[in-house]
């Protein structure tokens, strides 16, 4: 097979039929192109859709109390409901399938933030440690709000980096600095950033340092919570929460007023329905790319194979035994399928890239790209094809009668 | 070298079967050089391919060189050819995109000689056949006469028992076809069995024997006393 004088005699009939080899290639080529870019695009594109989800974990359930609208066990509706630490206790240790979870606590008054004379309007936000998690705000200086700052109630705040920019002009460290929220001095423990700049624009406090400095006791406002379930089996955990929230603080379960509640999953099912559609859009568009690439290959293969008839008569005339001949063409298909699918395989990969450096990211096209292995079977996929398609007219040329083929017109 | 018992040849197409060969018996010696004649359709061609085992029979034996011809699979038939037999034919059938060299060095690629040495050898035959300065070119590039020699090369390269020529002057003028004829006269003389297939009165009668057809049987054999072998 590795026959080096056979290989010559191939190489020598495809360079000396330099039109047919390069109209064999160019289809090939093309095909694989093509599936390159198409691939890549939509990559591009599911890219920029999740790109836009992969803010927050993306499958949390918020909820809080609200007011009874049922009559429930003698009790009119109208019922204010209200949490406290002992359900977040409850949650976090006795539901299962929750993975992070943080309630929050509302601190009502004003919302300007102060440091020495700077001062900006920002979001306050009392929290527990899971809820860096939740937002998946990422760290660039010190630390989260930790356990111990919870348990001790102290004063701290991890701030955003907008926050950290208006208050901190002359590019002080924060670290270890206090500034005045509401009136009541906090020291700075960490800086955090957060794909979503609205999600920046805020401080985070530990919730029972909120709850003491607002005389809130242990009530809290709402609860959020992260799970890695299915979305069948995050809907299934809303109800259980439900249920169990109903029965705590005696409320018909089926009350649609008593606790409110949304899960991201819903949301996320959507998008993630949309994401599958483009997927199943593009590698169809790509299936049928590659057939009209093997529809092609196989029709020049067959063409190849008529033109060939009389030069296929000769050789057999002289000789060469049907093997020969098969293996001929079919070396032949490989080659050029081959070298011009790893041609259109690197020129595909290369607009992309270029167009991935030049295309800014945006919302509907960010970071193309090709997975290298999903590129590469594609191309095994067509020169597999190519040779397949090579071996019907190379068994069909293998039976060409040598008198046949000779016979003068 | 060549026996034949009684051949029977039919072409079945669709319902019609068409009886070519009706029962041909022949015997030709090691180192003859003969000539089968007959107006067309009378199965000149058919036998001639029955004898370069392009194509079976369908009745009687055949002997090429002491073995029996029948039924043998395409590879082993396609190694016979290589090894035993050397084709010309009237249109030369010469691989239109390989030169001069290459061409005749084909039979040999089928025997596993590597390139180099096939090539030298290639060269020797177009140096016999006087062609040594054109083995770059291209056989569009070449006269019929020249073709012709290629062609001619290309047989003996692989040392045939047997040549065969089916109208081997058909497409050239009156002095090419008789320098043709020269050459295989040579190469007869040599000791290689030569079976020319042709319609022409003249090249016919500078072989030994003159075999006629007629409606797939022999009608006659005509000895030419006066051959170019006896006369030189």
């Amino acid at each position: 097979m590795f026959d080096l004088d056979k290989w010559q005699e191939i190489f020598s009939t495809i360079s000396k039929n330099k039109m047919r080899t390069f109209l064999t290639g160019f289809s090939v080529a093309w095909g694989i192109f093509m599936l390159i870019i198409l691939l890549g695009s939509g990559k591009g594109l599911q890219n920029a859709i999740d790109g836009q989800f992969r803010e927050d974990a993306v499958n949390t359930i918020w909820f809080g109390a609200g007011t009874t609208s049922k009559a429930y066990k003698g009790m009119q509706p109208g019922r204010q409901v209200r949490f406290t630490d002992e359900d977040y206790e409850f949650v976090k240790d006795q539901i299962k399938g929750v993975d992070k979870i943080s309630a929050r606590y509302y601190m009502w008054g004003n919302r300007v933030i102060s440091y020495k004379k700077e001062y900006g309007v920002f979001n306050i936000i009392s929290v527990h440690p899971d809820y860096q998690d939740i937002e998946t705000a990422t760290l660039i200086e010190g630390r989260f709000i930790n356990q111990i700052d919870i348990k001790k109630r102290r004063k701290v705040v991890t701030i955003g980096k907008p926050v950290k920019e208006a208050l901190f002009k002359k590019g002080e460290n924060p670290i270890g600095e206090f500034i005045k929220v509401n009136n009541v001095l906090f020291q700075v423990v960490g800086v955090f950033k957060d794909k979503n700049e609205n999600d920046e624009r805020r401080i985070y406090l530990p919730i029972a340092t909120a709850q003491m400095i607002s005389g809130g006791g242990n009530t809290i406002h709402n609860l959020t919570i992260t799970s890695n379930l299915s979305a069948k089996e995050s809907e299934q955990l809303e109800k259980n929460i439900k249920a169990e929230m109903a029965e705590r603080h005696r409320f018909d379960k089926d009350d649609e007023q008593a606790i409110w509640m949304w899960n991201t999953i819903k949301e996320y099912k959507k998008f993630s329905n949309l994401f599958m559609g483009i997927q199943i859009f593009v590698t169809m568009i790509g299936a049928f790319t590659i057939i009209a690439g093997i529809v092609g290959v196989s029709n020049i293969m067959i063409i190849v194979v008529n033109e060939r008839t009389k030069e296929i008569g000769i050789r057999k005339a002289i000789g060469a035994s049907p093997a020969s001949v098969i293996g001929m063409i079919i070396f032949e298909a490989v080659i050029i399928t081959g070298t011009a699918g790893y041609i259109g395989l690197l020129a595909g990969i290369g607009l992309i890239e270029l167009a991935g450096s030049l295309i800014p990211p945006n919302e509907v096209f960010s970071n193309p790209e090709v997975n290298f292995n999903v590129a590469l079977i594609a191309t095994g996929v067509l020169i597999l094809a190519g040779t397949l398609a090579g071996l019907v007219p190379a068994l069909r040329a293998a039976k060409i009668r040598p008198v046949l083929a000779l016979r003068d017109e | 070298m060549i026996t034949l018992t009684n051949l029977h040849k039919s072409y079945v197409t669709g319902e019609n079967s068409l009886h070519v060969l009706k029962g041909i018996s022949l015997q030709i010696e090691k180192g003859e050089m003969v000539s089968v004649m007959g107006p067309s359709g009378s199965g000149k061609s058919t036998l001639l391919n029955v004898i370069g085992i392009l194509d079976n029979y369908d009745e009687g034996e055949y002997y090429l060189d002491g073995m029996l011809i029948r039924g043998l699979n395409e590879t082993r038939a396609a190694y016979l050819r290589n090894h035993k037999i050397g084709f010309v034919f009237q249109s030369f059938n010469l691989i239109s995109f390989k030169n001069a060299m290459e061409n005749v060095a084909l039979p040999l690629y089928y025997q596993g000689v590597n390139r180099k040495k096939r090539n030298l050898i290639a060269m020797e035959y177009l140096d016999r056949m006087g062609l040594k300065d054109w083995w770059t070119h291209l056989p569009s590039e070449l006269s019929g006469g020249q073709k012709q020699r290629i062609a001619i090369a290309r047989a003996l390269i692989s040392k045939p028992k047997i040549i065969l020529a089916d109208e081997p002057t058909g497409a050239l003028d009156t002095v090419t076809s008789m320098e043709v004829m020269d050459i295989l006269q040579e190469i007869n003389n040599t000791g290689i069995t030569i079976v020319i297939v042709t319609h022409e009165r003249d090249i016919a009668e500078r072989t030994q024997r003159s075999i006629k057809l007629r409606d797939g049987v022999i009608e006659n054999v005509i000895h030419h006393s006066l051959n170019y072998k006896t006369a030189v």
